[in-house]
């Protein structure tokens, strides 16, 4: 097969000054910025052309056989594992920690021939009332646990309690901390506001990272998912997330285009690497190789790491679990050949 | 490959798409395509072929029928042979067949994909999701013409056999843009595709016989330009239609000239794509990923010639080189490319000598690393900066991956730049501000003009040519009338309609009293009475054989002198319609405060009586309120096209029009062809009648108290034979009527060829002007406008 990937490319090219090789890029912890309106404020996304270059993300590119179960397993390493219930109990968290340290079955992994790369999902999120049971259940295992936060999912609570809330989670052990903005404060225009509220939840973090949920689905236009996004890297967050899962609209790839787009430019600016987490609606491999396709088009391969990016999701890994089945024995997979998460 | 390896590596790796059952279509026959005549596949006459080759590798393919004139002479025979049923089978049936054709092709899809991209090198995903959707939805969009056409085309039929040669560059694509609308429309078709790629069209015949199209309906003769030429030149095509190279146009249009066929041209480009400060830069790169590299750069409306706003250059420059990066270039027939081969050896010549000759010239050129495929035609995407408008590479079509781009300071000056071309056949606008995309785009000259996308095309949205990209309109309602006559055309007559009165001149009568006083008729250009540059003039008679005046003998210096004045008089096409409307009336009500002067010089020059020089004034004046009403009355549509958008089919004048007027039909010959023009917008250039050329001097005079902008009117009186010559020759004219003799409009459209204005002859047949369909039908409001679809999508 000839063909030829045209990126990755680590010389610079003879006929090109600027060469895209040798740009900077810090491996520290975002520290965030001052807030510069200039930096966001014309900002205007054209909602049809993000729709076109969306719709084609998972038409221009795919992969099969082998390739597709490494990518696969890629992904695998990139959930967090979530589950955010009303009637999530200490025994259904303990089920879903199990689930995270050993996603995919060990024949299925032997026969993939990945059976020491250690395959875990990237972290397990949950209400703050199941970090502590998380974390006593996954000790040892290294995949951290996330915890939503300040009022999720609809953050109509006292800042302080945000704060608080932030803080305890902390305590409890959430290494990783998944907030929700005020969507009011996006729909007033109140940018100013919405900066110094995440840049509290991140210094109430501490080591803690800060994964900020954008609530694209309430936000009203592209626009605004971009300028918010530029808000919260500005204020200091690790991640940018799509979505609750409690919105009615949820992870599209037009939302996740405008936001990495966000990424990307806040790179150029800065240096510093932005994680990226889509959530909600993510339930098939197919989607979540579209996510990964979309990645590496437009940040490129080294953002598809846990580090950077992440599935907020809570069937998704079953219907991968199928699909690497299916490429072991040539057979379609049934669900109940998959232990429970 | 390991898992885990990849697992680290994230390579997409090979996605191929099995040529497997196309080559055993192939296969099946041979690996030779030959003719599809009458429903048969017929060999060619002359037992010879050529060999068609996969541009991904050159390996051969099948051989191709080198058809000949005796192949297009059975070709032509049969699809005559088939017309009457054809047409007799009405709309309905016809309906049934397109009908079954898109879903035929449907059923099929992925045959014809990949035989597609076999054939042409096309990525395979392109094929897939854009040409063959879109010829599926072509056929349904005609099934649906076809079922309508006694409702919604009154007044026309079919033109009969229509001969259509088609590019390598969309085969399927082009086929179905051609046949469907010529089928729905009663016609059968001689269809010659281009040497390089006849498989999908062959593939094609083999469908209309398993869904047993009558015999002869569609006739395939394949082959190269001798089988075109064949074609051009066979006397039972009514009409002709091309896609292709603008120098290919020419010669097409010359050899047609004066023949009557009907031609319709869809030219090359050199298309703008216009970025603005405020735009999506991000979705301004997808949008050139689109427009540039689709297909290869192989389509005649790329988006070629990027002009970005001088404050953003920089930045977009970065994020196209960023983005040229990750395009994928490789077999055309794995799904994970975005590029694939050009269709042949020969054309990457031309793109690699083109894009030298720009780097002398000073562009400087990028395109990403890495090795291209050893064998096959690959060229990499390349974007050329710093090119200047006077550079080749600005003007010239390349016909592959290369984008050049320069730069703009206002709106003004992107427009400027935008139109400094000799093409015109599309144009894309990206900007967050609707004011500024909806000022822009009635000023470009293209016909096509996509506000913050590129190439999109819908078979319910019209397609086609400004300037040297040709004319004509594919997709839409705009594209049936490609495909039908009116009837009243039928109706013309062999001799004049009107009379001109017989005489042989004779002397004046010596005078006993002091004479009237010399009246002295001017020539009338820029809205000012003005002698003619030659000094010379001619004698006027009445019908009585007397001299009456003298009438100025216009030059070609005059005509130069009155197509700048009527270019210059741009307000006139800027102006509101209702504006527009209140001059024609104000003409109209000062003809008719004139009427016992006017009715004095018609029987005079005519020889009518009191009654009949009435009634002419009367048809003038009902004539000009006819324009008057029509003025903002015949407005465009908004098409039904199956994405978010607005897709507007704007009706546009062609600008500058040179009429000669019908030497016969006296003061109603003038108005009937000067006031539908300039109703639209368009800026004339008349040669009157030069019998009742007095005629045309004295209604300057109204003209001139009827608030008529300088300029939109300009009469050049003379030898109407000479005068017409030096219109027809003239680059700045957008369009010419004519209504002389019959050489007279084959020097018309063959002179036309070297600017592609759009011409409307008599070939030598006469209008009964009296007449309502033939003196004032919309076919002159037609000829006197040319659609452009601006296509808005919408959505915050």
């Amino acid at each position: 097969m000839t063909q030829i990937i045209l990126d990755d490319m680590t010389a610079p090219s003879k006929t090109n000054v600027h060469s895209i090789a040798d740009r900077g890029g810090h491996d520290k912890r975002n520290p965030g910025m001052e807030f510069d309106p200039d930096l966001f404020g014309k900002i205007r996304i054209n909602r049809s052309a993000v729709e076109r270059r969306a719709a084609t993300i998972g038409t221009r590119r795919t992969v099969k056989k082998t390739w597709q179960a490494a990518w696969l397993l890629r992904a695998v390493t990139c959930i967090d594992l979530t589950t955010l219930a009303g009637d999530d109990t200490p025994g259904r968290v303990r089920r879903l920690c199990q689930k995270a340290m050993r996603p995919v079955r060990a024949d299925i992994l032997d026969a993939l021939g990945v059976a020491d790369l250690g395959i875990t999902t990237a972290a397990v999120c949950v209400y703050h009332n199941l970090i502590e049971t998380a974390v006593d259940e996954l000790k040892g295992s290294g995949i951290p646990v996330a915890a939503v936060s300040t009022g999720f999912p609809a953050g109509q609570i006292p800042l302080k309690l945000k704060l608080a809330q932030i803080s305890e989670s902390v305590s409890a052990g959430a290494t990783e901390i998944d907030i929700v903005i005020s969507r009011g404060r996006v729909l007033t225009g109140d940018w100013k506001g919405l900066f110094d509220e995440v840049k509290s939840f991140r210094k109430a973090c501490g080591d803690a990272h800060l994964k900020t949920i954008l609530a694209t689905g309430e936000l009203g236009t592209l626009s605004n998912v971009a300028k918010a996004s530029w808000v919260c890297m500005m204020a200091g967050a690790d991640f940018i997330k799509t979505s609750t899962g409690k919105e009615s609209v949820n992870a599209t790839l037009p939302y996740s285009l405008v936001m990495v787009r966000a990424i990307r430019d806040f790179q150029e600016l800065t240096g510093y690497r932005i994680g990226y987490k889509p959530a909600g609606g993510i339930s098939k491999a197919k989607d979540a190789l579209n996510y990964l396709f979309l990645i590496k088009e437009e940040l490129g391969k080294q953002w598809i790491d846990p580090a950077l990016f992440r599935f907020g999701a809570s069937s998704l890994l079953g219907d991968i679990e199928r699909q690497l089945e299916h490429h072991v024995t040539g057979s379609y997979s049934a669900q109940h050949r998959h232990p429970a998460g | 490959m390991e898992v885990r390896d990849l697992f680290e590596s994230l390579e997409y790796g090979p996605a191929p798409e099995s040529p497997d059952e196309a080559k055993k279509w192939l296969q099946d026959r041979d690996n030779t395509l030959d003719h599809f005549i009458a429903g048969q596949w017929t060999v060619p006459q002359s037992g010879e072929y050529f060999p068609s080759h996969n541009p991904a590798n050159g390996d051969l393919l099948a051989v191709v029928a080198d058809g000949d004139e005796a192949d297009v002479n059975r070709a032509v025979a049969a699809a005559a042979d088939a017309l009457e049923g054809w047409v007799a089978m009405g709309g309905h049936g016809r309906a049934r067949y397109l009908y079954a054709m898109a879903r035929h092709l449907q059923k099929n899809s992925r045959l014809f994909t990949v035989m597609e991209s076999l054939d042409n090198g096309k990525p395979v995903r392109e094929s897939r999701d854009i040409d063959i959707p879109l010829v599926a939805r072509h056929f349904y969009h005609h099934a649906g013409w076809a079922q309508l056409m006694q409702e919604q085309m009154p007044g026309f039929r079919p033109i009969g056999v229509v001969g259509q040669i088609i590019p390598w560059n969309f085969p399927l694509l082009m086929l179905a843009w051609k046949v469907a609308p010529a089928l729905a429309m009663g016609n059968t078709v001689v269809l010659k595709p281009a040497e390089y790629t006849s498989a999908t069209a062959a593939l094609f015949a083999d469908m209309c016989r398993e869904i047993g199209l009558p015999r002869g309906v569609f006739n395939l003769v394949l082959g190269d330009r001798k089988a075109g030429e064949a074609l051009t030149q066979h006397p039972e095509i009514g009409k002709l239609a091309f896609t292709g190279s603008t120098e290919v146009g020419r010669i097409l249009r010359k050899a047609t000239a004066g023949t009557g066929k009907k031609l319709t041209l869809e030219l090359g480009g050199k298309s703008p794509f216009i970025a603005f400060e405020d735009s999506d830069l991000d979705s301004v790169v997808e949008g050139l990923v689109d427009a540039i590299w689709f297909n290869q750069g192989q389509v005649c409306c790329a988006g070629s010639r990027l002009l970005v706003q001088e404050s953003v250059a920089e930045r977009l420059h970065e994020k196209i080189r960023k983005r040229m990066d990750t395009l994928v270039l490789g077999d055309p027939l794995d799904k994970g490319i975005d590029i694939g081969a050009l269709v042949d050896p020969v054309q990457l010549k031309n793109i690699r000598s083109l894009v030298d000759r720009g780097v002398e010239e000073g562009g400087q050129l990028w395109q990403p690393d890495g090795p291209l495929p050893e064998k096959g035609s690959y060229y990499p995407p390349t974007l050329i900066t710093g090119v200047q408008p006077s550079a080749s590479l600005a003007q010239e079509e390349i016909f592959g991956p290369v984008l050049v781009s320069m730069t703009f300071r206002t709106p003004s000056e992107a427009v400027a730049l935008a139109n400094n071309s000799r093409y015109g056949l599309a144009a894309s606008i990206w900007t967050e501000n609707i004011n500024l995309a909806l000022d822009i785009a009635p000023k470009l000259k293209a016909g096509s003009v996509w506000i913050n996308c590129s190439n999109v095309f819908d078979a319910a949205a019209g397609f086609g040519g400004y300037r040297e990209s040709g004319f004509g309109r594919e997709g839409g309602k705009e594209g049936l009338y490609e495909y039908v006559k009116p009837f009243w055309e039928s109706r013309l007559s062999k001799e004049p309609v009107q009379q001109l009165p017989r005489f042989a001149p004779v002397d004046p009568e010596p005078g006993h009293e002091a004479p009237a006083i010399d009246r002295t008729a001017k020539l009338y250009i820029g809205g000012r009475q003005v002698r003619p540059d030659g000094g010379y003039s001619n004698a006027a008679f009445d019908s009585t054989g007397c001299v009456i005046a003298e009438i100025p003998a216009g030059n070609r210096k005059d005509i130069r002198n009155a197509v700048e004045a009527a270019r210059a008089a741009e307000s006139w096409t800027s102006a509101t319609a209702h504006n527009r409307a209140q001059v024609l009336y104000y003409i109209a009500e000062n003809l008719a405060a004139r009427d016992a002067e006017f009715r004095g010089r018609i029987r005079s020059l005519s020889g009518k009586d009191e009654a009949g020089a009435q009634a002419e004034l009367d048809l003038c004046i009902r004539r000009i309120y006819h324009y008057a009403a029509m003025c903002d009355k015949y407005d465009g549509r908004i098409h039904a096209t199956p994405f978010r958008n607005v897709t507007l089919a704007m009706k546009e004048p062609l600008g500058v029009i040179g009429i000669v007027a019908p030497e016969e039909a006296g003061l109603l010959g003038f108005i009937s062809t000067v006031m539908p023009a300039i109703s639209m917008g368009n800026r004339v250039v008349v040669v009157p009648s030069e019998h009742y050329a007095l005629l045309a001097t004295d209604f300057y005079q109204v003209l001139d108290t009827s608030d008529l902008p300088g300029g939109v009117v300009n009469i050049v009186t003379g030898d109407q034979d000479v005068l017409a010559e030096v219109l027809a020759k003239h680059y700045d004219l957008e369009g010419m009527w004519y209504w002389g003799n019959r050489s007279g409009s084959r020097m018309v459209e063959r002179e036309a060829a070297a600017t592609m204005k759009r011409t409307w002859v008599n070939y030598g047949l006469y209008h009964d002007w009296e007449d309502n369909e033939q003196g004032q039908s919309l076919s002159f409001l037609r000829k006197a406008t040319e659609i452009k679809n601006i296509w808005i999508p919408y959505g915050e």
